[in-house]
């Protein structure tokens, strides 16, 4: 009797953990093949990621006598030549951007609206300069737009104007080859999110009574949003880091914010200095990443219907 | 009447449309009267030009020619946001960025109509196709019926005088588009809109039309009520395409119709001559009993093939004289469950002098 029930309340038991154990080691021994398989991977990007960013962080945090101290943040505040720096920064930032959508966005579009044959022909033409040197494709600029170029000899000849215009060396020069070199990164993810757009769907607004333009108002430019945003971002932030056209094009005058860096590096071995300009861009970068991540998902949680 | 659609129900008039795609043609001189209030459908196989022509119909393909008369009125030429025809598309074409609400009112914000207004009448649509309360949902947030109705609210909420349906029921499970089929009848009966309905599915198209126009390769087949189509198919295509048919190869000779030896009895006319095809649906074939025979019906001596069991119904395949395969099929009576042929047994099948129908053997 009293096996019978002893025996009872074990198989009792056991069909409640019934190869309990077994399992739970499976799991453990499945999540730990899987961290190993991952391994690589992290260390990967613990070398090439989380140990320069640290580095460039601690560096930043000693002046150049070897003081541990912030010298090298105070001098955001104190030394009018860094605010003025980053107020070009962004200020070269938002008229390339601004730039880069006013041409970008009627590209893309166009593009979108071709038949494919016609539309992967074009898309070679934005995407060929992609593949060309940034260096060769900006001194190809300076050819073109310098006092001695060819646009200003040509409208000299032409008798179009007097004297050469300042094109090149100055912030108009910035600006152009950026928008040049940026173009690309703005128009194919908004190419790709334009081409998603059902076509039934401008059919049905048309349908509705919604004349051409008013469908693109209503239903095309606002289903691109998400690609413009995704182009947008892109542009603005490798704007803000972009060193190779501003320094050439501007002539010494505009001065950006990788240029600065440059100079405290090799110019005046400052590594201190440079360190924390890095560490800036990359907070201000992230805090504009998060900003605008934060405005598309509301967006996407249905913002757009309250109109 | 919840929405008055019925006082402004208009005919539609096609005459004489032609598209061609380079050197395809994919409709050649169709013409088609729609009545007002008239819910029609155009069936047809992929490639009939059935969507093309509603396409023509919305405004969003130009013919190469022909005219479109709406109450009178020549339309070929207007833009389509102009024409106030709704469509339901059949992916739907909601406005993803938009809620339902705002989805169901787009048309008529379009038409300048006061928010008060607005408001009230999408309110009244969603109240038609039983999505109440559900303005505020986004559309993702719905199943595939739920955006059905959604889309077709907002196809009749501005109040239209035509509605075109392109296969609007093709992307829901079947037990769903039975019940749709059901609801969209009913709604048209109600709100007496002169629809215009796309399908390949003929069973949706006898269910829900007052008429069908079956279409192939550009042209019109037959256009006729679904009894009509069904029962007196013109063409070997309609009588294929709607239904399962039997065709039997007979022979017109002096002003009667023959198979083999035997001449038919029919009530349609016989025609003068030439090789014709009698179609036979499943269901009108019965097992003859010896006593039956001297009934006025055709018997067709013929051997079993197979018998197959389907609960309420069965299929029994035979072969006629001549080798040619034939189906039958019947209700699962007890009367003639008990006399059941095995396969291999010879039988005769018996077809009423009514429900004899030629078509041509093209």
């Amino acid at each position: 009797m009293s096996i019978g029930s002893a025996s009872l309340g074990h198989a009792v038991r056991q069909d409640g953990e019934l190869n309990a154990r077994a399992l739970r080691s499976d799991a453990r021994r499945q999540a730990l093949g899987l961290l190993a398989l991952l391994s690589p991977g992290l260390f990967l990007v613990f070398a090439v990621i989380i140990v320069p960013i640290g580095w460039l962080f601690w560096l930043s945090l000693f002046d150049e006598s070897g003081q541990l101290s912030l010298a090298n943040y105070a001098r955001f505040f104190e030394q009018a030549s860094y605010i003025k720096t980053f107020a070009t920064t962004f200020k070269v930032a938002f008229v390339v951007t601004g730039a880069c959508v006013l041409f970008g966005y009627p590209l893309a579009y166009m593009l979108s609206q071709l038949p494919r044959r016609a539309a992967s022909i074009c898309l070679i033409f934005v995407i060929l300069p992609f593949w060309t040197s940034v260096l060769v494709r900006t001194y190809a600029w300076l050819v073109i737009l310098q006092r001695k170029g060819l646009i200003n000899n040509w409208l000299i000849d032409l008798g179009v104007i007097g004297q050469p215009l300042p094109l090149a060396n100055n912030f108009a020069g910035v600006v152009i080859g950026m928008t040049h070199i940026m173009l690309p990164f703005l128009v194919l993810p908004l190419y790709a999110s334009m081409k998603t757009i059902d076509v039934d769907c401008l059919r049905a607004g048309m349908n509705l009574g919604a004349s051409p333009a008013a469908t693109f108002r209503q239903i095309f430019f606002p289903l691109s949003l998400p690609g413009l945003a995704s182009g947008v971002v892109i542009v603005f932030v490798l704007c803000l880091g972009f060193f190779v056209t501003p320094a050439l094009m501007g002539g010494g005058k505009v001065i950006m914010w990788a240029m600065r860096m440059e100079q405290a590096t090799s110019l005046y071995s400052n590594w201190g200095a440079g360190a924390a300009l890095g560490v800036v861009l990359l907070a201000v970068t992230l805090a504009l990443l998060g900003l605008f991540q934060w405005l598309l998902g509301a967006r996407a949680t249905g913002v757009w219907s309250q109109r | 009447m919840l929405l008055s659609l019925a006082p402004s129900a208009l005919p539609i008039g096609i005459h004489g449309i032609e598209k061609r795609f380079g050197a395809l043609s994919i409709l050649s001189d169709l013409s088609l009267d729609v009545a007002a209030g008239e819910f029609l459908t155009l069936l047809g196989p992929s490639g009939s030009g059935k969507t093309t022509l509603l396409m023509i119909l919305a405004g969003f393909v130009r013919a190469n020619a022909g005219s479109i008369k709406v109450g009178g009125e020549e339309i070929i030429t207007m833009p389509p946001h102009k024409r106030n025809i709704g469509m339901v598309f059949q992916n739907y074409a909601l406005f993803p960025h938009m809620n339902v609400f705002h989805n169901i009112a787009f048309p008529l914000k379009q038409r300048r109509v006061s928010a008060a207004e607005t408001a009230e009448r999408v309110e009244r649509a969603l109240d038609l196709v039983q999505l109440k309360g559900l303005g505020e949902r986004r559309v993702d947030q719905l199943s595939g019926g739920q955006r059905q109705r959604v889309a077709l609210a907002r196809a009749i909420v501005f109040e239209p005088r035509i509605v075109l349906m392109d296969e609007p029921l093709s992307a829901l499970d079947k037990g769903l588009r039975e019940h749709m089929q059901i609801e969209l009848r009913n709604l048209h009966r109600r709100l007496g809109m002169t629809t215009v309905y796309v399908t390949h599915d003929q069973r949706e198209a006898i269910t829900m039309s007052d008429r069908i126009a079956v279409m192939n390769a550009g042209r019109i087949e037959q256009i006729d009520q679904p009894e009509v189509l069904y029962a007196r198919p013109k063409t070997k295509f309609v009588a294929g395409f709607i239904g399962e048919s039997n065709f039997i190869p007979v022979e017109c000779r002096n002003g009667s119709v023959w198979y083999e030896d035997r001449k038919l009895r029919m009530n349609d006319p016989a025609p003068s001559a030439g090789r014709h095809l009698m179609v036979v649906r499943p269901e009108k074939l019965r097992l003859l009993a010896d006593a039956d025979q001297a009934r006025p019906v055709n018997a067709l001596p013929a051997t079993v093939g197979d018998v197959i069991y389907q609960g309420d119904s069965f299929i029994c395949y035979a072969t006629l004289r001549d080798g040619r395969q034939v189906t039958l099929r019947d209700y699962c009576r007890s009367d003639v469950l008990a006399k059941l042929p095995a396969p291999g047994e010879p039988i005769t099948l018996g077809i009423d002098a009514q429900d004899v129908v030629l078509v041509t053997d093209q």
